[in-house]
């Protein structure tokens, strides 16, 4: 008993955790052109995007009845491999953060799931077919589709406007952007966070916490509304670089057709029962725009790059899921190991960030260091800026020191204390508190 | 595996039309508070321009966009 509290604790930190990354992975999403363009500073953008996307979290009450949504059988999944799942979903958007390439964080997901389940039950256990309808169609239609629809709106707006003063109407753009992005957050807060939720009342019905069918508790939807809406505050400011300036670069008139078309997929995509990664559809409608307008470009080497990372999510983070999964099933010690390895892993990669920190100051600037934050992957890992400059001030830079100071063995509580800073650790202890009374 | 075109068809096709009308709708808009003003400042200099037929459409086609964002707030809550 004393055994299955624990591991369900660290699912339900894990679970918080990857909250908090796709979270701050997917800001960019919302906020990047919004930026890029002038219409909010950005920390106004953060700071709305994350309001917006807490709202979200308690907008809707139905909360995702599977993880996958079909990709793996889940009838009799194991704690631990949804454990294994979230330490390979983590890992990778960590990973693509650091090279400031926007990726789907649900199909990282999905392949931490793959890559666990296969380990745990074999390949019986992955629904092929449900593979290529979910994940790899949508990941060739999404950016089609919303590029299509924004290199069209993009030339049609400029059409109509062409005899009137930019200046003038600049604002009004802005304005609009703005809008777009507020339902791009709103739409994420209420997809991307009932995913976590679904997950952690997956883990609670499966540890016989919660009884089959249940709604998740108040706790549960706190806890995730908040983790993703810290994440989103922290900002991804790699990412939304890449999006807002790496991919092309955006006029008012670009910025708008492009947030627009973002939002009408998305929503459309989530009606309509096709769904698309929120990711790809924004990275589409951003390089549409980009097209869309005469004489402009888009920088199809960021985009390749961008273009692989989508290709490699699914086997990536499905290795590291595997791996995770095969440590996992040792017992007791392997799942401390392999928390242990993730916080190491995390504390690596946010590292190596800080050689080239990407910030709120520097996000739109035409050269960040001498090699840019556009240099290849190598590059951000071997250049050597000499001097690693001051940390920003408060939680974060407070979490590397604990991750050192970290023993294995209590490092899942304390990962979520020094990732998430307080609220979420408030939470984690009401965790712990209101997750008692429920066992009786 | 069983991929469903109707869909993804639906879904291009929504997308493509309500992104476009939108975007073209609200440039309009735009397009008509800056006439509009460019009305007022011809007036002010003595000439005679139309000022309130632009700011009508203008507003109009402002409303239909907020309606669309309601109608998108509303399929996120349903």
């Amino acid at each position: 008993m004393e055994h299955i509290t624990l591991l369900l604790g660290i699912v339900i930190v894990t679970a918080l955790v990857f909250d908090f990354t796709n979270g701050f992975h997917d800001t960019a999403n919302a906020m990047a052109t919004t930026i890029s363009t002038g219409a909010l500073k950005p920390k106004t953008a953060v700071a709305m995007s994350a309001v917006l996307n807490l709202v979200g979290a308690f907008l809707s009450v139905e909360v995702a009845k599977t993880i996958s949504g079909g990709i793996i059988n889940e009838d009799g999944l194991k704690t631990e491999v949804i454990f294994a799942a979230l330490v390979g979903a983590i890992l990778w958007n960590l990973l693509t953060w650091l090279l400031g390439l926007p990726s789907s964080s649900s199909h990282a997901l999905f392949g931490g799931l793959i890559g666990a389940a296969v380990m745990s039950m074999g390949w019986s256990s992955v629904n092929g077919g449900t593979v290529v309808t979910k994940v790899l169609l949508p990941a060739i239609a999404a950016p089609l589709v919303a590029g299509i629809a924004a290199t069209l709106a993009t030339r049609l707006t400029y059409k109509i406007s062409s005899r009137t003063d930019e200046k003038a109407t600049s604002k009004g753009y802005r304005a609009g952007q703005i809008a777009s992005a507020g339902l791009v957050s709103l739409a994420h807060g209420t997809n991307d966070a009932q995913k976590t939720m679904g997950i952690i009342t997956l883990a609670l019905i499966t540890g016989g916490v919660l009884n089959p069918g249940a709604n998740p508790p108040m706790w549960v939807i706190v806890s995730a509304g908040v983790a993703i809406a810290m994440g989103t505050y922290l900002g991804g400011w790699r990412i939304i670089r890449t999006m807002g300036k790496g991919l092309t670069e955006l006029a008012p008139p670009q910025g708008f057709a492009a947030q627009t078309s973002a939002a009408t997929a998305i929503l459309a995509s989530s009606h309509i029962g096709f769904s698309l990664s929120t990711t790809q559809v924004c990275s589409g409608a951003v390089m549409g725009a980009g097209l869309g307008r005469k004489g402009g470009v888009v920088r199809w080497s960021t985009a390749t790059r961008m273009f692989v990372a989508w290709g490699l999510t699914l086997p990536a983070a499905g290795l590291v899921g595997a791996g995770a999964e095969l440590l996992t099933k040792q017992g007791t010690w392997g799942i401390a190991t392999t928390a242990a390895l993730l916080i190491g892993g995390s504390a690596v990669i946010w590292q190596l960030s800080r050689r080239q920190p990407v910030d709120h100051t520097n996000v739109t600037a035409d050269e960040i260091g001498s090699a840019g934050a556009d240099a290849e992957p190598a590059g951000v890992v071997t250049t050597a800026i000499a001097a690693v400059s001051p940390p920003p001030a408060g939680p974060v830079a407070a979490a590397t020191e604990a991750i050192k100071d970290t023993a294995a063995g209590t490092a899942a509580a304390v990962d979520v204390r020094t990732t998430i800073s307080p609220a979420p650790a408030a939470s984690a202890t009401a965790v712990a508190d209101s997750a008692r009374p429920a066992t009786v | 595996m069983k991929i469903d075109w109707a869909a993804l068809g639906s879904v291009f096709g929504v997308s493509l039309a309500v992104t476009v009308a939108l975007v073209g709708l609200f440039t309009l808009g735009i397009v008509g508070l800056s006439k509009q003003e460019q009305a007022r400042e011809a007036q002010a200099a003595g000439g005679s321009a139309a000022a309130l037929p632009a700011r009508v459409g203008a507003y109009a086609c402002f409303a239909l966009c907020a309606g669309a964002v309601a109608y998108g707030i509303s399929l996120i809550v349903a």
